[in-house]
């Protein structure tokens, strides 16, 4: 009894300190939307991850980085290397010094990164109102409930109720913390033309961004799954054994 | 308990000049554990295996890290994404930390619950709390190194707490902490070389700990000692095979952790990169110091002399002194309880209070996540107050005021044919 | 105390016990070994690194009778563009001349491009010879510096210390002017 009340107490002490975390950040309920990734199986899903990037580079990567994710990372959505050749060949890339002392502009290889579409913080804030807009490379968990934060932050866009002031060149969002986000409602309606005949609604380009850019903060989250599985069934045997060793050494002293 | 014994020439050759192998077999093998000990006991050999893991998978973290405040979070970001399996070997040392603080928080609970620190074990309990404030130390400086949002804002204001001590003192200990104006490179440096360097002191002062452990050997659940060998058995088969299956429900729970949660009790802001010109919403910060972090908290108001408006000890170096104090003051535990029994099992007003401290814990915890806002600071206060009452009224009143159950002729009685008093 | 008390059961409670100490002891040292390799394998070069395996490198503005120098995986690579004296030379020498005897047609793709990673094969120096104004040994090629070797205008060592010629590495051209190395 007393056993099972520490551990409970451990329990509840652990929870207890998560819980008020969530809450503090800011009062907006985040719904939870189903993901192929949550889960002990959960998968990526290879068609809504190749959408995303296309969203990723056709609307997001105006103002947004992605400074951490290369271009051979890109062999995990399903490209083979010479669809990464030529992708990462649309991109220039800042190389040197040549034998003169000069930086150059190159045609991106698949070991570069994602170039940043600012050369540094202080242009970024320039372009976009004073407002910086975050690199992407993270963004599903740097937030809480990352990946449904996302998801219902670009979907979250409204008119202000009534009442609420906002300031010059801010918009109204239900999920932002705050409400007041610099950054203009970004998907519309068609915005782009999928390149698999996808219709192009803002609710699925929202979840395809959403699960590109959950992929980009965690790449071997599917390995990480999958290797959980083996190691905790591995563990569960191993400890049955165990108890069963256990029992049969004891067994003398009582 | 026989002796170390082989035939192999070798060993012997070895042994009678170096006695390793007799020294293990004493300490591991033949050494003699009271026959009664629960699961609870499990956790001191836990929390050896857990310094273990950290230390292993921090050497090799060591080897891909850059303590540099333009690559730190890069190169953590290059161990999770690049490095082969370092996304395991960092999740494995992020939540090893906190499983750390869970497996030694049991441990004390276990020693405080059945008075583990009366003597002759005060020592012992003695260098247990040094671990303590050593792991914490070593803790906060490695939570630092990944150089995000919460490393540089939990080390500005962990390192400022110093700054509550007067007389200018406070100000240019902060300032050589820091070694510069504010948490920078030279700070990030002179942490990563002692997050490397206190595990080893760790190690060092756990064997210390073992050393004191065996001078007089483990308390038991009912706080009586060993009459003779009947109350004994041989370490090896039984403990170390209860060990063992200790380990294992342990590494299924962390192994739950490490795959399926794996940022559970991590903050998301450390997933962005430390700016110093913006604070985060809320600073928290890891759950293992929220207790401490609600006391530092709960002195709101300055401390003077009444009437004269005369301040002695204004709320800043307050929350600093009963923060640090409420550490301190355990090494004074086996001297504040005046109780002759060790175990609760045997004093039923002390069990009482020790659950009331455990919510009182909890409810610190709790209050440390929250902000500094109502009705969490009263609460808060109330907690702490009971904190510092628990050992400092409770405790030695107790033990003069309460009559305890009387204790069993021997722990080998009990155990052999249970008795009403301690069949419980 | 345990064999009086397992003392009905003979000799089948024996076995069944010591085969599941065995089962579990197997198992545990399965489960060792598992966990050690991804500790091991965290100090094999990463993901990032071998990405970084292979440079390429454009040859057209090398003029005949120039070289350049090169990194590739963190170590020096030379690429000179021969002039037909210096093929002429490399291809007549005989083969019992040489301590690493190998014909200049085996170290080379296409003769005029000599590319070879440019640490000397005794201890790990890297030779002069690269740039015009450099020491070139009596072969014309190049010269260890560290303790005199002299290589020929096909990288095979002639004199000195140093076991072996320069080491060819893995490379192909991926067209006329730009070779692949790696």
């Amino acid at each position: 009894m007393k056993k099972l009340a520490i551990i409970a107490a451990a329990a509840a002490f652990l929870g207890l300190a998560q819980a008020p975390v969530v809450q503090a950040a800011e009062e907006v309920e985040i719904p939870s939307h189903d993901w192929s990734f949550s889960g002990m199986f959960g998968t990526f899903d290879r068609a809504k991850q190749q959408r995303g990037l296309q969203v990723y580079r056709e609307v997001c990567a105006a103002c947004h980085g992605l400074r951490l994710v290369a271009f051979r990372n890109l062999a995990d959505l399903g490209y083979n290397e010479d669809e990464i050749r030529s992708l990462a060949a649309d991109y220039q890339v800042e190389d040197g010094p040549d034998e003169n002392g000069d930086m150059f502009m190159r045609d991106g290889v698949a070991s570069d990164r994602f170039p940043a579409p600012f050369p540094n913080e202080n242009a970024a804030r320039m372009a976009n109102n004073g407002a910086l807009p975050p690199d992407l490379s993270l963004i599903t968990k740097a937030r809480q409930q990352g990946p449904d934060y996302l998801y219902h932050l670009l979907l979250g866009y409204q008119d202000p109720p009534a009442g609420v002031e906002m300031m010059d060149g801010m918009y109204y969002n239900a999920y932002f913390p705050g409400h007041q986000i610099a950054m203009a409602p970004p998907l519309m309606e068609g915005a782009i033309s999928y390149a698999d005949g996808t219709p192009a609604t803002t609710q699925q380009m929202a979840e395809d961004v959403t699960y590109f850019l959950t992929w980009a903060a965690e790449p071997n989250l599917e390995a990480r799954k999958q290797m959980g599985m083996k190691v905790i069934l591995f563990l569960l045997i191993f400890t049955g054994l165990l108890y069963a060793v256990k029992r049969k050494v004891w067994a003398d002293l009582h | 308990m026989s002796g170390f014994k082989t035939n192999n020439r070798t060993i012997k050759w070895l042994d009678s000049r170096l006695p390793v192998f007799s020294t293990m077999n004493h300490h591991l093998i033949d050494y003699p554990a009271p026959r009664n000990l629960n699961y609870l006991w499990n956790f001191g050999s836990l929390a050896g295996i857990v310094l273990v893991v950290m230390i292993i998978t921090g050497i090799l973290l060591a080897m891909q890290y850059t303590p540099h405040v333009d690559m730190a979070f890069d190169s953590v970001e290059r161990i999770m994404r690049d490095v082969n399996y370092g996304w395991l070997i960092r999740y494995m040392h992020m939540n090893g930390a906190s499983f750390f603080f869970i497996v030694v928080y049991a441990h004390m609970l276990r020693g405080l619950y059945y008075g583990s620190y009366k003597a002759p074990r005060e020592v012992l309990w003695g260098l247990g709390v040094i671990i303590l404030l050593l792991m914490m130390a070593t803790a906060f400086m490695g939570y630092v190194l990944p150089w995000g949002q919460m490393s540089f804002w939990g080390a500005t204001v962990i390192t400022n707490l110093f700054s509550a001590i007067p007389w200018g003192i406070g100000d240019a200990l902060v300032t050589w902490l820091w070694g510069g104006f504010s948490v920078d490179n030279p700070t990030l440096n002179r942490f990563f070389a002692l997050h490397y360097l206190l595990p080893f002191i760790i190690v060092a002062v756990v064997f210390l700990h073992l050393w004191a452990l065996h001078a007089f050997g483990s308390n038991n659940p009912l706080g009586i000692d060993a009459k003779g060998p009947q109350d004994k058995i041989p370490f090896h088969p039984y403990y170390t095979v209860k060990d063992l299956l200790g380990l294992g429900v342990f590494l299924i729970i962390f192994a739950g952790f490490i795959f399926y949660a794996p940022n559970y009790m991590g903050h998301p802001d450390n997933y962005i990169e430390a700016n110093p010109l913006v604070t985060p919403a809320h600073i928290v910060p890891e759950w293992y110091f929220l207790p401490f972090y609600a006391m530092l908290r709960a002195i709101t108001f300055d401390i003077g002399i009444p009437f004269t408006g005369i301040t002695l000890i204004d709320a800043k170096l307050g929350g600093v002194l009963v923060m640090f104090g409420s550490i301190i003051i355990l090494f004074f535990l086996p001297w504040l309880d005046t109780s002759p029994v060790r175990s609760s099992r045997f004093r039923p007003l002390y069990k009482l209070f020790f659950w009331v401290l455990v919510v009182a814990l909890l409810v610190l915890g709790y209050v440390g996540a929250m902000p500094p806002e109502q009705p969490w600071v009263t609460i808060g206060q109330i907690a702490t107050a009971y904190y510092f009452a628990h050992f400092l009224i409770v405790m030695p009143l107790l033990g003069k005021l309460e009559r305890p159950k009387p204790l069993p002729a021997s722990i080998a009685d009990p155990v052999l044919k249970p008795g009403p008093a301690t069949n419980q | 105390m345990a064999d009086t008390a397992n003392a009905g059961q003979g000799a089948d409670g024996e076995t069944r016990r010591d085969f599941l100490y065995l089962a579990t002891g197997a198992m545990g040292l399965v489960g060792a070994a598992s966990v050690a390799w991804p500790l091991i394998d965290a100090l094999n070069p990463s993901a990032d690194v071998l990405a970084l395996a292979t440079t390429e490198v454009d040859v057209s503005q090398l003029q005949e009778g120039q070289a350049i120098t090169v990194t590739w995986r963190g170590k020096p690579v030379f690429i000179r563009h021969r002039t037909s004296a210096e093929i002429e030379e490399a291809e007549a020498v005989p083969l019992s001349d040489l301590i690493d005897p190998e014909p200049d047609e085996e170290r080379v793709i296409k003769p005029e491009y000599l590319v070879m990673v440019g640490i000397c094969t005794h201890l790990g120096c890297v030779p002069l010879g690269q740039r015009a104004s450099d020491p070139k040994g009596e072969f014309g090629g190049w010269f260890c510096p560290c303790h005199g070797s002299h290589y020929d205008t096909s990288g095979r060592i002639r004199r000195g210390p140093a076991p072996r010629n320069l080491d060819v590495p893995e490379y192909e051209f991926r067209d006329d002017a730009t070779i692949v190395i790696g």
